[in-house]
C-alpha cells in the first residue's frame, strides 16, 4: 500500500529541462520510479534522462496515462503549473518549488476545494515511498521500505530523523514533505487520515515546527480519531518573534505560533513528544514494541 | 517585509485611501520646515518598523511649528525596542469624530484572506478581542471570487455604521482590498481608521506587510526596502543568498536545511548553551557559500564557539567534508569550530575531517554531543 505515490503512480515531472528538475528526475529514475513524461514548454519531442518531453500536460496525460505530477517550474509560473495539473486531472501533485507568493496559493487553495486531488507543497522536498516510488528530492538512500509513515514540515529534519530510523532497522511506508510555506496545499491532518487507514503504517511520525496552529489541530485530530501512535517533534523553542526563521511559514507571532504552544497541544492530547531528533527513533522503536 | 507607516500610507494612496497629509524628516531642522509648510498644529511620528512606539513617546502633538523641531530632536535616535528612531512622520491634524480598526491578513488555518474591522479604534486588536468581542466584524474572502459587494454591505451593517461614515467605510474596505491583493500584502491594518467632524474618512496609520515572495513582481516596493534598519550580518546574508537570523547568545550556529537549523538551536539550548544565530545555508556543498557563511557567523563579536550541523542526503558526506575543509581554508578563523556531519557517507566524511582538520575543528558524531561540545568551548572559550 502507501499513501499518496506507490508502484501505481505514473509520474509527470513539470519543468523537467531546469537544472533542477532534469537532476531530480534521473534520481528518482534510478530510484525505480516510473516517469512516465516530463513537460516544459517549447522543449516537446526531446528527452531527458530517457524521459519523453511534452509542451503540455495535456498532451503528456493523453500520450502517457500519467496520474501524479512533481513540480520544479519556477516561483513565479507555479501557480499556473498547478492549475494546469489539475485541470488535467492529476490526482496528487507534489510542489517541490520555494518563493511561490503566498497570494497564488491562496487561489490554489481555493481551486482544490472544488477539485478531487492531493496538493503536496510547495516549498517541500515531496513524497517518497521506499522501494515503490519517489516524486521528491529526498535522498533515496537513506529510506528503507516498513512501517512507519512520516509527515513533516522540514525536508533536512526529516532525513535526520529517517536517517537514525533506518539505522535501527526500521523501515517508513511513505514519508511526505508538506511543506514550509504559510500556506501550503495540504495540512498534517489530511496525511494523518490516510496513514490511519493505511494497512502498511503502524505507526506515524509527525514533525512539526513554528508558525501557525497546524500541529494543534493535527493534535486534536490524533487524541478523537487516531488508533496508530504517533510520535512527534516540533523544532523552533529558541526562534525569536517575528523573524522567519529559514522557511516562510516559521515565524512565531504570538500565541499559537510558538514552539511550547504546540508541544503543550499535543501532551495534551496525549502524543509522545521527542526533545531532539534522536529521541524521535527511540520513541518510534517504543512505539512498535508496544504494538507488536 | 515591513513597510515604515509613511511608505504604507504612499501606497495606501495609490489606491485611493486618504490619509492626512504630511512628511517625512531625518532631522529636527527637517521637521521644523514640514510644520511650517502644513502649518496649524502636527503630529511627529517615529517611524519605526516594531509596534509600542506611542507608549514609548515616539509621538509628540504640537502646536506650532517651531515646538516641532524640538518635538523631532527628542524623538530622533530614540530607542524602540531594538529599533532606533532615524526619521519622524510629520502629520497635520485633523477634526476626529471616531476612531476604527480596519485589517485584511492572510489566515494561514483557512488559506483565504480575512478582514477584521471593529469601532473600537486605536487600540491594539488583541485587546479588542478580550475585552469587547461583538464588537469585531470578521469576513473571509476566497479570492477567487474576490470581495463581493454583499459582503461589504454585511460588514457595514453588522458593524451598526450608518450615513456618510458607512459609505466610506464601505470605499476604504473596497480600495484596500484591492491594494492588499495588487501589493501582494500579507497584512494591511489601519489602526485607527478615523471619522472626521466633515463626514471623511481616512487612514490615521498604516501597517503593511509585504509577502517577500512576491517581490520579483513589485520592484518599486522591494526598492522601499530599509537596508540600514538591518543587522549588518544579516545585510550580508542576504545578498549571499544564506538564511541569517542573529540572536543574543555566544554559540554560533549553521546547517544545512531550515528545520535542521532550527533544532540545532533548540538542541544548544537544552545543553545549557545560548544559541548566537540561525544560519541556512543550504543544500550543498560549495565551499565558497560555506565559507561566507562562517565568516558571517564569526564576524558577530559575541561568538565563542561555532557548531556546524550538517546532513549529507544527496550531496555526499565526504563532498561536504571536501567543501568544508576548502571553506576552512579560504577563511581564516580560529574560533572553535565543532563539526557534526550525518547522513550519507557520513563515516568517510568524518575521516576526511579527521585525518586534515586543523587544531580548532572538532568533530563529533550525534548533534547532541556536538551541541554539548560546542557549548563547552563557548563556555572556556573568550576573544
Amino acid at each position: 500500500m502507501a499513501i499518496l505515490v506507490d508502484n501505481e503512480t505514473r509520474l509527470v515531472v513539470q519543468g523537467i529541462t531546469g537544472r533542477e528538475g532534469r537532476f531530480h528526475t534521473g534520481r528518482m529514475v534510478e530510484s525505480g520510479t516510473n516517469v512516465v513524461a516530463g513537460v516544459t514548454p517549447g522543449k516537446g519531442g526531446q528527452e531527458y534522462e530517457s524521459v519523453p518531453v511534452f509542451n503540455t500536460m495535456e498532451e503528456a496525460i493523453e500520450e502517457t496515462g500519467a496520474n501524479a505530477s512533481v513540480i520544479f517550474v519556477p516561483a513565479a509560473f507555479c501557480a499556473d503549473a498547478i492549475f494546469e495539473s489539475l485541470d488535467f486531472d492529476i490526482s496528487t501533485v507534489c510542489c517541490i518549488t520555494e518563493g511561490v507568493p503566498v497570494h497564488d496559493m491562496m487561489k490554489v487553495a481555493s481551486y482544490l476545494r472544488v477539485k478531487d486531488a492531493t496538493l503536496i507543497g510547495p516549498n517541500c522536498p515531496g513524497v517518497l515511498s521506499p522501494g515503490k516510488a519517489n516524486a521528491s528530492i529526498m535522498p533515496n538512500s537513506i529510506f528503507t521500505p516498513g512501517n512507519v509513515g512520516v509527515v513533516s514540515r522540514s525536508g533536512t529534519l526529516t532525513y535526520q530523523i529517517v536517517n537514525e530510523l533506518t539505522q535501527r532497522d526500521i523501515g517508513q511506508s511513505t514519508a511526505v514533505g508538506i511543506g514550509g510555506d504559510p500556506i501550503i496545499g495540504t495540512d498534517f491532518i489530511e496525511i494523518l487520515q490516510q496513514l490511519e487507514a493505511d494497512p502498511e503504517t503502524e505507526c506515524v511520525v509527525m514533525i512539526g515546527e513554528i508558525g501557525g496552529n497546524a500541529e494543534q489541530n493535527a493534535a486534536e485530530y490524533v487524541q478523537s480519531e487516531m488508533t496508530k501512535p504517533v510520535v512527534a517533534y516540533i523544532a523552533g523553542f529558541t526562534a525569536p518573534e517575528g523573524k522567519t526563521m529559514g522557511h516562510a511559514g516559521a515565524i512565531v507571532s504570538g500565541g499559537d505560533s510558538t514552539a511550547e504552544a504546540k508541544s503543550e497541544a499535543l501532551q495534551r492530547a496525549g502524543i509522545r513528544a521527542a526533545t531532539n531528533p534522536s529521541e524521535v527513533a527511540e520513541l518510534v522503536a517504543e512505539a512498535l514494541d508496544e504494538r507488536s | 517585509m515591513d513597510l515604515y507607516e509613511y511608505q504604507g500610507k504612499e501606497l495606501l494612496r495609490q489606491f485611493d485611501i486618504e490619509t492626512l497629509e504630511g512628511n517625512v524628516a531625518a532631522s529636527p531642522e527637517e521637521a521644523r520646515a514640514a510644520a511650517e509648510q502644513l502649518g496649524g498644529p502636527v503630529a511627529i511620528k517615529a517611524q519605526v518598523l516594531t509596534g509600542g512606539r506611542g507608549k514609548a513617546g515616539g509621538i509628540k502633538v504640537v502646536e506650532e511649528p517651531e515646538d516641532a523641531e524640538e518635538a523631532a530632536r527628542q524623538i530622533l535616535g530614540m530607542e524602540i525596542g531594538d529599533h532606533t528612531v532615524r526619521q519622524v512622520l510629520v502629520e497635520a491634524g485633523a477634526d476626529i469624530a471616531s476612531e476604527m480598526y480596519l485589517s485584511i491578513l492572510v489566515d494561514r488555518a483557512e488559506k483565504q484572506s480575512l478582514i477584521l474591522f471593529s469601532t473600537e479604534g486605536g487600540v491594539d486588536i488583541e485587546e479588542v478581542a478580550e475585552t469587547n468581542p461583538d464588537s469585531i466584524v470578521r469576513i473571509y474572502v476566497d479570492p477567487l471570487l474576490g470581495l463581493l459587494p454583499y459582503q461589504v454591505r454585511e460588514l457595514v451593517f453588522d458593524a451598526g455604521l450608518e450615513g456618510d461614515v458607512a459609505k466610506g467605510v464601505g470605499q476604504v474596505l473596497n480600495n484596500l482590498y484591492k491594494a492588499f491583493t495588487e501589493s501582494d500584502a500579507s497584512l494591511v491594518e489601519i489602526n485607527p481608521l478615523v471619522a472626521t467632524e466633515d463626514g471623511r474618512v481616512l487612514a490615521l496609520d498604516a501597517k503593511v506587510t509585504i509577502d517577500n515572495s512576491s517581490l520579483f513582481r513589485h520592484q518599486d516596493i522591494g526598492e522601499m526596502h530599509d537596508v540600514e534598519a538591518a543587522d549588518p550580518g544579516e545585510q550580508r546574508a542576504q545578498e549571499a543568498g544564506l538564511q541569517y537570523v542573529k540572536l543574543d547568545g555566544d554559540v554560533g550556529i549553521l546547517g544545512n536545511g531550515a528545520g535542521l537549523v532550527m533544532s540545532t538551536l533548540d538542541v544548544v539550548a537544552q545543553a545549557g548553551g545560548d544559541p548566537a544565530n540561525f544560519l541556512d545555508v543550504g543544500g550543498g556543498a560549495d565551499a565558497e557559500k560555506i565559507s561566507e557563511a562562517l565568516d558571517i557567523v564569526a564576524s558577530n563579536q559575541q561568538v565563542k564557539s561555532v557548531l556546524f550541523n550538517i546532513f549529507g542526503g544527496i550531496t555526499r558526506g565526504d563532498e561536504v567534508a571536501r567543501g568544508l575543509l576548502s571553506a576552512l581554508e579560504q577563511s581564516e578563523i580560529d574560533l572553535p569550530i565543532v563539526v557534526r556531519l550525518d547522513g550519507t557517507n557520513a563515516e568517510e566524511g568524518r575521516e576526511i575531517l579527521a585525518e586534515n582538520t586543523p587544531e580548532n575543528v572538532h568533530t563529533e558524531e550525534t548533534m547532541l554531543d556536538a551541541a554539548r561540545k560546542a557549548v563547552e568551548l563557548a563556555q572556556n572559550g573568550s576573544r
